[in-house]
């Protein structure tokens, strides 16, 4: 690494906010110090489905990362950036734009409520509001490439944008798992089975 | 994911949900080769890439994603021979607020679309193609993955596939939540790791200059699912469940205030509007009357209850005549409303019964569109944005009587002024919502 991505980490590593993933496991490393052979061996064989541009690689990498750390810090930026032969603004960029990077730790339970129309008309901003409220989130916060998280920082509550499940309206994500015709009952049990 | 699929209407006319709609089919390549599977992708190694592509136009299919271009034309851009590196671009981005159909056949028959894309990237010579689908389907790259390795183990991906001696490889790739990646020249910045800022047509159309600036087909998931089937039936039998220069099935995804939503995939033109909505979906709720339907994805220009449309059809005699159709006799198709003034898009129709406030309605669809502008054009960037502030306004504030004329205005301005199609798809709802329903603006004076 050059002088340049050295410096990073040590921005990184005197910055707080970025760490509190770290703090929460006493380490002071970098996301890029911390890199384990599985996600290296993941990042190479996604590389490898872009013979024509290895750059085509970026969103995989940035999703490979975020799912390994939970989020992408300086030093992400930095490795993906080296890794693709790209200056790191070219990789900042696409998180910045994209809505589904961050750049800080979500909670343990990330929970996504759609927001758009055939789901508000099911009711989605009472299902949006009663998670908000259960968890001690304020609704209002839309969170800046960061996302809305408890004090206990066990849930991050977002809305999101249509999740393509109109006919089941209203839904949400749980983590991974797509939840349909969310009922305010529902609400209290994911929060009871994930508290 | 939900059954919604596993109770066909009796109406429906199925084949791309034929075996993804049975409650016990499942995703793994031996089930899906007991049920015919690749039987297609074999047989079209024994015809000439130009009678595929010949057959494709013949069965009129026309694309299932939202503009409606006829399949065939697009490929016919493509030269098979100049030379060149050509790509397959499967669009599953389905990002259009409305439309659920991909993410059935991405979840649940994923060979069908490996089949379909095999016969299209042999018919264009084409050797590497991408699935691009939206990373909110959390559970789609493990599956599709996970087909194209059995396909790849089964030699049906690869090296010389089917011994045929044609190369070709699939890769799944994630988009990250963002609606403009829809766009086909967008999803191929985004396919290229930049940010995905959609590219200026001329020059840029993908199948001239698409992807790696080399000449690109982007086709819809459903539409690469059709290819299959139009090889097994037959252009003629393809083309003849459809109307004239629209053939084929379309799955019509319906959503809102009716009893039974979901998605029903029907013969192209089977359907009036009526139909879909009182006697396929179970009308609405109990005591509530329809009041507005938007009929192709959030993008489409919103249709009012008791609507009468002026549309051109020929009597038999050859002259064109002008006949006056009610909104729910409208047969629900893509010239049909072509000529209503809105369109069928992505075919995701969104009821609205008269519980609903029009204002409060546009607000979420302002928001949405705020959310999802990427930024390129200033009339769209700053635009979009200020008329969902000043909706937001309207509802919170009580509405002034400039108001409605303003978000038309900015409208106005939006439209035809933009690098991409988001322009007008942001800006149709507000044109489209005032001038239907100008009592709930507070418009007492007539735009001009």
């Amino acid at each position: 690494m050059d002088q340049r991505a050295h410096n990073t980490i040590e921005q990184t590593s005197s910055h707080g906010e970025l760490l509190s993933h770290d703090d929460v496991l006493g380490s002071t490393l970098s996301q890029a110090e911390r890199i384990t052979s599985g996600l290296l061996d993941k990042v190479e064989e996604a590389i490898t489905h872009y013979p024509v541009s290895k750059r085509s690689a970026a969103l995989p990498l940035l999703h490979l990362w975020q799912n390994h750390f939970g989020f992408i810090d300086e030093s992400g930026v930095e490795w993906i950036a080296a890794k693709l032969d790209l200056n790191s603004i070219s990789i900042l960029e696409l998180i910045t734009f994209y809505p589904w990077f961050r750049q800080k730790a979500p909670g343990k339970t990330i929970i996504r409520v759609c927001r758009t129309l055939s789901c508000a008309l099911a009711g989605s901003y009472e299902i949006h509001e009663k998670f908000c409220k259960s968890t001690g989130i304020d609704p209002t916060c839309e969170g800046h490439h960061g996302i809305p998280t408890s004090p206990d920082a066990k849930f991050s509550v977002e809305f999101v944008e249509c999740l393509a499940s109109c006919g089941s309206a209203p839904v949400c994500l749980v983590n991974k798992d797509l939840v349909e015709r969310v009922s305010l009952q529902d609400v209290e049990d994911i929060i009871k089975k994930n508290s | 994911m939900s059954s919604l699929i596993e109770h066909p209407h009796p109406k429906e006319r199925r084949i791309i949900f034929e075996n993804a709609g049975k409650s016990d089919y499942t995703p793994d390549i031996e089930n899906y080769l007991a049920h015919g599977g690749y039987e297609e992708a074999k047989k079209a190694f024994t015809m000439t890439p130009e009678a595929i592509v010949n057959e494709v136009k013949a069965s009129n299919l026309r694309g299932r994603g939202g503009a409606a271009f006829p399949t065939g034309v697009k490929w016919g851009f493509i030269r098979r021979d100049d030379g060149k590196p050509h790509y397959l671009c499967v669009n599953g981005d389905e990002s259009e607020p409305g439309t659920f159909k991909d993410r059935y056949i991405l979840h649940r028959d994923p060979h069908q679309l490996l089949e379909g894309m095999i016969i299209t990237c042999y018919a264009l010579n084409i050797h590497l193609a991408y699935i691009y689908v939206r990373c909110e389907y959390t559970h789609a790259k493990e599956i599709m993955e996970k087909a194209i390795q059995e396909a790849r183990d089964r030699g049906f991906l690869g090296k010389n596939i089917f011994g045929m001696g044609f190369d070709l490889d699939i890769y799944f790739h994630e988009g990250a939540g963002a609606y403009i990646c829809g766009e086909e020249t967008s999803l191929l910045e985004s396919l290229e790791g930049k940010r995905p800022y959609p590219r200026i047509k001329p020059p840029y159309f993908p199948a001239v200059l698409g992807l790696y600036m080399a000449p690109t087909i982007v086709n819809n998931v459903e539409t690469i699912c059709h290819v299959k089937h139009i090889l097994r039936l037959g252009s003629a039998e393809y083309a003849a469940m459809g109307t004239a220069g629209d053939g084929g099935t379309r799955v019509l995804c319906v959503s809102g205030d009716v009893m039974k939503p979901g998605p029903y995939e029907l013969a192209v033109g089977s359907v009036t509007l009526g139909e879909l909505i009182f006697d396929i979906c179970g009308g609405l709720r109990p005591g509530r009357s329809l009041k507005a339907i938007i009929p192709g994805g959030s993008s489409s220009k919103v249709l009012r209850a008791n609507e009468i449309f002026k549309i051109k059809s020929k009597a038999d005699d050859g002259t064109v005549i002008d006949k006056e159709v009610p909104l729910l006799d409208m047969v629900m198709d893509a010239a049909n409303l072509a000529a209503a003034g809105s369109m069928i898009g992505s075919a995701g129709v969104i009821v609205m019964d008269d519980s609903r406030n029009m204002l409060w309605a546009l607000n979420n669809l302002n928001q949405f569109y705020a959310h999802e502008s990427c930024g390129q054009c200033t009339p769209c960037r700053e635009g979009v944005l200020w008329m969902s502030k000043l909706s937001t306004r309207m509802i919170a504030e009580g509405t002034q009587e400039s108001d409605s004329i303003s978000l038309h205005n900015i409208a106005d301005h939006i439209a035809g002024r933009t690098v991409c199609a988001f322009g007008e798809a942001a800006s149709w709802p507000t044109q489209s919502f005032i001038d239907k329903f100008p009592e709930e603006f507070g418009a007492q004076i007539a735009h001009q």
